[in-house]
């Protein structure tokens, strides 16, 4: 029997973007994208980690813009697609056209679970103008599956390629995986993608489940290098799919030594699952809030995990960073009444 | 005493909130509610005593009583009204990012708008914070201003939807030309939490003088200045100066006229294209008088 093929999409150069405060330089930007592409994975992610145009104050700036990154990736990238992450109210179709000029050949179009109408005229940009496009619902665990059906039929409506589903918190367990999946296979005709972050230890059990149920596609990154305690492990997940029995197209061996002589050098800190980052999975928090909620608790000085707590009660969504201050300023005034 | 008659095309949810505030308004009367469907909105304006009409821009043009005419419609249709109300006379209020005549801001470049026929309000999320960024550069001078503006889902129309980066476009314009930034950056984000969140807004600037002091103070005077027609502007987080960085965030919390109060945000546009008229009424009745 033929084995089912699974896409593998690399990720290290945009979500990974978080873990190194977007520092990412040409030289390392080509050694991962052309040994990515070498290996065999079919799509390469590069971005800030907020996507195109995502270098602010807000979300902490880009140590060399991402126009360039992408120009240098070009180079090197021969059989994967070079990928852009766009979130609608942050980049904006003239950003999207830059990405093309520069050699991106898809955009993967992202929004909040219930916000997708944001993004229809970014899609339909992307298509007419020849790009590969993703519709992206990002803290998917926040709405239920049928909400997710509707929001991901608006994407299909507009030409979207496939539908990437994001456990932005890592906040799901296996069987919410599951429930969410299976009703997109059940409603939808185009292709499933599964974005997670490692924040409850799940992140491989969950793009399990998430293949299982059908999905197609699914987000890694090298040593899982990402926001919060980072993405489903690359070389674990194709290890762990080729003893299931699927078909990645990636070079076992060669995708580990990618991990582990380009990426791991350059990793600033280990991406483990310590308390804030397990805070974010269990109070349900974007995980790229992370880094900028260390720094706020320094500043104001407070517990990390309390800041992540009221983000967390106050139903914060992707983008928010700025609230971070909002809620440390609140704390802080409390602590001196 | 007498009042300057006001003229309202597009009676959805902007135009109808802007009906319920001209009606409380010293100096502006309404006139007419102009769309080209039958909606609930002229039923409303109907509903009320006011002359309505299906002939949209035509028949607020045709008018004489009209002075000033508030725009409500879409960029696109703006495009299309504005030269038919610049030859009737008529002095506009541009609620749509079409920006024909020049970016407004009342707290900040009002005074210095006199002879113009036709205010452009920018954005909601820029009549929120370009106050601040231009009190802020005002004292310290901003050399990159960037705001985050974030809306409750409910209260962001299929219209921002649609096109929402012309929102941040716009803004962005808006506060490099009236905020004073040297370079600038807006983001936009809909937070769909139930009950609805209100509208806060984010700016934060690299200044060249990061002088608390003066930061400090000249931050809350333009809050007072906002306040003054904005009754629900707020300062969340008063200025924290980090380096050359200072942050500010405030909240909108709308008036409630028509529109739910979580929507600070279509508040906020509408409470300052009001300020504005009432400025042109007023100087109108001196002519006048």
């Amino acid at each position: 029997m033929e084995k089912r093929k699974i896409k593998i999409v690399d990720t290290t150069l945009r979500d990974g973007s978080h873990a190194v405060s977007h520092s990412f330089t040409v030289e390392q930007a080509t050694a991962i994208a052309g040994g990515l592409d070498k290996v065999g994975v079919s799509l390469i992610e590069l971005s800030h980690g907020d996507g195109i145009a995502g270098s602010s104050i807000n979300y902490g700036m880009s140590k060399v813009p991402e126009m360039e990154l992408l120009r240098a990736a070009s180079k090197v990238v021969k059989n994967a697609k070079l990928t852009v992450l766009l979130l609608p109210g942050i980049g904006t179709i003239e950003d999207l056209q830059q990405a093309k000029d520069n050699g991106a050949q898809a955009v993967r179009v992202a929004t909040h679970v219930t916000e997708a109408d944001i993004a229809i005229q970014h899609i339909k940009y992307a298509k007419s103008i020849g790009m590969m496009a993703v519709g992206f619902l990002m803290m998917s665990h926040m709405a239920s599956p049928e909400k997710i059906v509707e929001q991901a039929k608006i994407f299909v409506d507009c030409g979207a390629d496939y539908i990437n589903l994001a456990d932005s918190a890592g906040h799901m367990v296996p069987d919410d995986v599951r429930a969410r999946i299976s009703a997109l296979k059940n409603s939808i005709e185009i292709p499933i993608g599964f974005h997670s972050h490692n924040n409850l230890g799940l992140s491989v059990a969950n793009s399990i489940a998430a293949v299982e149920e059908g999905a197609s596609y699914v987000d890694v990154t090298c040593r899982g290098l990402g926001a919060g305690a980072g993405n489903t492990q690359n070389e674990v997940l194709c290890a762990v799919l080729d003893r299931l029995g699927y078909d990645t197209g990636v070079d076992l061996y060669g995708i580990m030594d990618v991990a582990e002589e380009i990426v791991e050098p350059i990793m600033q800190r280990p991406q483990i699952v310590n308390t804030a980052s397990l805070m974010l999975g269990y109070a349900g928090v974007y995980s790229s809030f992370l880094l900028h909620t260390y720094r706020a608790a320094e500043k104001f000085h407070l517990n990390p995990r309390d800041i992540l707590v009221e983000l967390g009660r106050r139903g914060m969504v992707g983008g928010q960073e700025d609230m971070i201050i909002d809620v440390a300023f609140e704390l802080s005034q409390q602590k001196t009444r | 005493m007498e009042k300057i008659k006001v003229g309202i095309i597009g009676p959805g949810n902007i135009g109808s909130d802007l009906m319920y505030k001209v009606m409380k308004s010293k100096h502006l009367q309404m006139h007419m509610m102009a769309g080209i469907v039958e909606s609930e909105g002229i039923k409303r304006a109907a509903g009320l005593g006011f002359k309505t009409s299906l002939n949209g821009v035509d028949a607020v043009a045709a008018d004489p009583d009209i002075k000033i005419v508030f725009d409500a419609t879409s960029a696109k249709a703006h495009l299309h009204n504005a030269p038919i109300l610049k030859a009737a006379g008529k002095i506009v209020m541009d609620m749509t990012p079409a920006a024909v005549g020049p970016y407004v801001v009342p707290c900040v470049n009002l005074d210095h708008l006199a002879h113009v026929d036709n205010f452009n309000m920018v954005t909601c999320g820029g009549q929120a914070t370009i106050p601040i960024a231009y009190a802020i550069d005002k004292v310290a001078d901003s050399s990159y201003t960037e705001i985050v503006a974030c809306l409750s889902s409910k209260s962001a129309g299929p219209g921002t939807r649609a096109n929402i980066d012309e929102f941040t476009e716009t803004t962005r314009k808006a506060l490099e030309i009236v905020g004073g930034a040297d370079k600038a950056k807006a983001i936009i984000v809909l937070n769909p939490a139930d009950p609805p969140l209100m509208m806060t807004n984010t700016i934060y600037s690299i200044v060249k003088n990061p002088d608390e002091k003066k930061i400090m103070e000249s931050v809350y005077e333009y809050v007072e200045k906002v306040q003054a027609y904005v009754p629900g502007y707020k300062l969340r987080v008063p200025p924290v100066i980090d380096g050359n960085k200072v942050t500010v965030i405030v909240q909108v919390e709308g008036a409630g006229d028509f529109l739910p109060k979580y929507s600070g945000n279509l508040d906020i546009i509408n409470q300052a294209a009001t300020a504005v008229a009432e400025k042109v009424a007023e100087n109108l009745l001196s002519k006048e008088g």
